[in-house]
């Protein structure tokens, strides 16, 4: 139809274009200051025998792997409360929402504060005498990493999670508890298996952009929590070698939806065998 | 019902922990010292007062205004025709083209911005306002799309019908039928998509040139610790704006969902 014909085209053109020209400049080569547009495959040689690359590559996945596990672990009993229990669900939704609105610099950067070495958590934790001397080991590392992006991406996690089980038909509960299961046995029989569509959706929705992620590494990360992002920023940046950043994005994508169809697969067969 | 305790303390204690980190910003804003950590020293609204004489955080601040406007006005009209065409039409291809749109929301921030940035140069767009602009649009649209087709969801199609029955044209009928139902819809869109666009960091900071917008602004403040107390005033500001778009944006969309407004049945 005519009508959505716009819309398609432009988001179709902004991600066929950009794909074609980066897989154009992954083929080309930086000389200092100009581009040579002989095709080669050097950068995709050096990214896979850089180990900094594999190493940073790998890094990010786990971090965003961690991330994924923290935050969906931590949202189902949200979403579960609710769906079934809350009685103003639409309050507790938007409550559960607005923080995503604030800004996402700010929110990391709130973070930063928090867990600094002179920071708010040390300066509190001093001053009501639980702690001798400031704990050194709150910032700057993949811990503060996977803390923060789990703060952030928090109600990612609990939307979908809500949807499936809002579609539960309560029959199918009442059903289980008539015929004898207890409430653990009727959640691992009947409530989870239902909602495995929510909990995939919500770990796709986090672990994909969160691999990617500059903004938290850089602020939080220090060196020890540094992510592929800020290998591909400091390409398109201070390093100026474009290619290289353009390969290390094709790479970086195509990990991401390596990972990420690996994992749809496992849950769903995971899932039929609860059933 | 007789124990909802457990599961509501922990939902309380979650949102404890979503609201706090957060709250700090502004609460630190109003200290009276540099050094961002307990105890307070004493209560001041001097780092609010040097925000206004900053020329470079103004000049941010009108080039966020500006994208976010443009981006806004472009991602909700192009929302505007696919919702419509979503909800209200079978055509082929319907479904690619729905998850198409929703891709932005799905790719990693640094590979938008990378690819943004080779397209953008490769086609003679240096980077600019011009360039944030449009890929302000690229990642709001998504927002536009899903707000505006829930507005559609709850249009019913005879009162169109009724307007083309009684004489009406095709402009008569968007203007005085589908226009008024749909249009707090428009404006939660709008709103949205503002919003989105207006704390957008990576993005901007891959393609602005001399010109930057707020977050960029802000980014460029956080590695000097003597500006931390004005980047905390004006971080707050920002997250205050920032509720108050989405809960107008909300107050809209909530209009445009009730049922006495557009459903017959």
């Amino acid at each position: 139809m005519a009508l959505s014909g716009p819309a398609t085209l432009y988001v179709g053109l902004l991600v066929a274009a950009p794909l074609c020209i980066l897989i154009a400049y992954s083929l080309w080569t930086q000389t200092y200051v100009s581009v040579d547009h002989t095709l080669t495959l050097a950068n995709y040689r050096e990214a896979f025998t850089d180990p900094l690359v594999r190493y940073l590559m790998i890094r990010s996945i786990l971090i965003a792997g961690a991330v994924t596990l923290v935050t969906v672990a931590l949202a189902y009993p949200i979403a579960y409360f609710i769906a079934l229990r809350a009685r103003r669900k639409t309050l507790w939704l938007l409550l559960i929402t607005i923080p995503f609105w604030s800004s996402y610099l700010l929110r990391v950067f709130a973070w930063k504060l928090i867990l600094g070495f002179n920071g708010v958590l040390n300066s509190a934790l001093l001053g009501l005498g639980l702690i001798e001397e400031p704990l050194a080991f709150l910032l700057y590392n993949e811990f503060a990493v996977v803390l923060t992006l789990a703060h952030a991406w928090a109600p990612f996690a609990i939307l979908p999670i809500y949807v499936s089980l809002q579609k539960i038909d309560t029959s199918l509960l009442e059903a289980a508890t008539d015929m004898g299961d207890s409430a653990v046995q009727r959640f691992r029989r009947v409530t989870l298996p239902l909602t495995i569509p929510g909990i995939i959706a919500a770990c796709l929705i986090i672990f994909i952009p969160t691999v990617g992620d500059y903004v938290t590494p850089s602020l939080v990360g220090g060196s020890d929590g540094k992510m592929i992002a800020n290998l591909i920023q400091v390409q398109f940046g201070a390093a100026n070698n474009w290619p290289l950043g353009a390969t290390l994005s094709l790479l970086a994508m195509l990990s991401v939806g390596f990972v990420a169809i690996v994992f749809v697969l496992t849950a769903s067969g995971l899932g039929r065998r609860i059933r | 019902m007789n124990r909802p305790s457990g599961l509501a303390i922990y939902a309380i204690a979650y949102l404890v922990f979503l609201y706090l980190p957060v709250l700090f910003l502004p609460l630190f804003s109003f200290n009276d010292g540099t050094i961002v950590a307990f105890p307070i020293k004493g209560w001041t609204l001097e780092w609010y007062r040097q925000l206004g004489g900053q020329t470079a955080l103004i000049n941010a601040l009108v080039n966020s205004l500006i994208v976010g406007l443009l981006a806004a006005m472009l991602a909700t009209s192009l929302g505007l025709f696919a919702a419509r065409a979503y909800v209200r039409y079978q055509f082929k291809g319907k479904q690619a083209s729905e998850g198409l749109v929703m891709l932005p929301l799905v790719i990693p921030g640094i590979i938008v911005a990378s690819s943004m940035l080779v397209l953008f140069i490769s086609i003679g767009i240096k980077p600019s306002l011009t360039a944030i602009t449009l890929g302000h649009t690229f990642l709001a649209l998504p927002f536009a799309v899903s707000i505006l087709k829930s507005a559609f969801d709850d249009f019913d199609p005879s009162l169109e019908e009724a307007a083309y029955d009684l004489g009406s044209g095709v402009v008569e009928t968007f203007r005085r039928v589908t226009l008024p139902i749909v249009a707090p819809g428009i404006v939660a869109s709008f709103l949205v998509t503002f919003t989105v666009s207006f704390d957008e960091f990576v993005l901007a900071f891959f393609l602005s040139g001399n010109e930057t917008t707020l977050p960029v602004y802000i980014w460029s403040q956080i590695r000097f610790p003597a500006k931390l107390p004005n980047t905390l005033a004006l971080g707050s500001l920002l997250l205050l704006a920032s509720v108050a778009l989405l809960f107008i944006a909300e107050y809209f969309r909530r209009r445009s969902s009730k049922p006495s407004t557009g459903g017959t049945t």
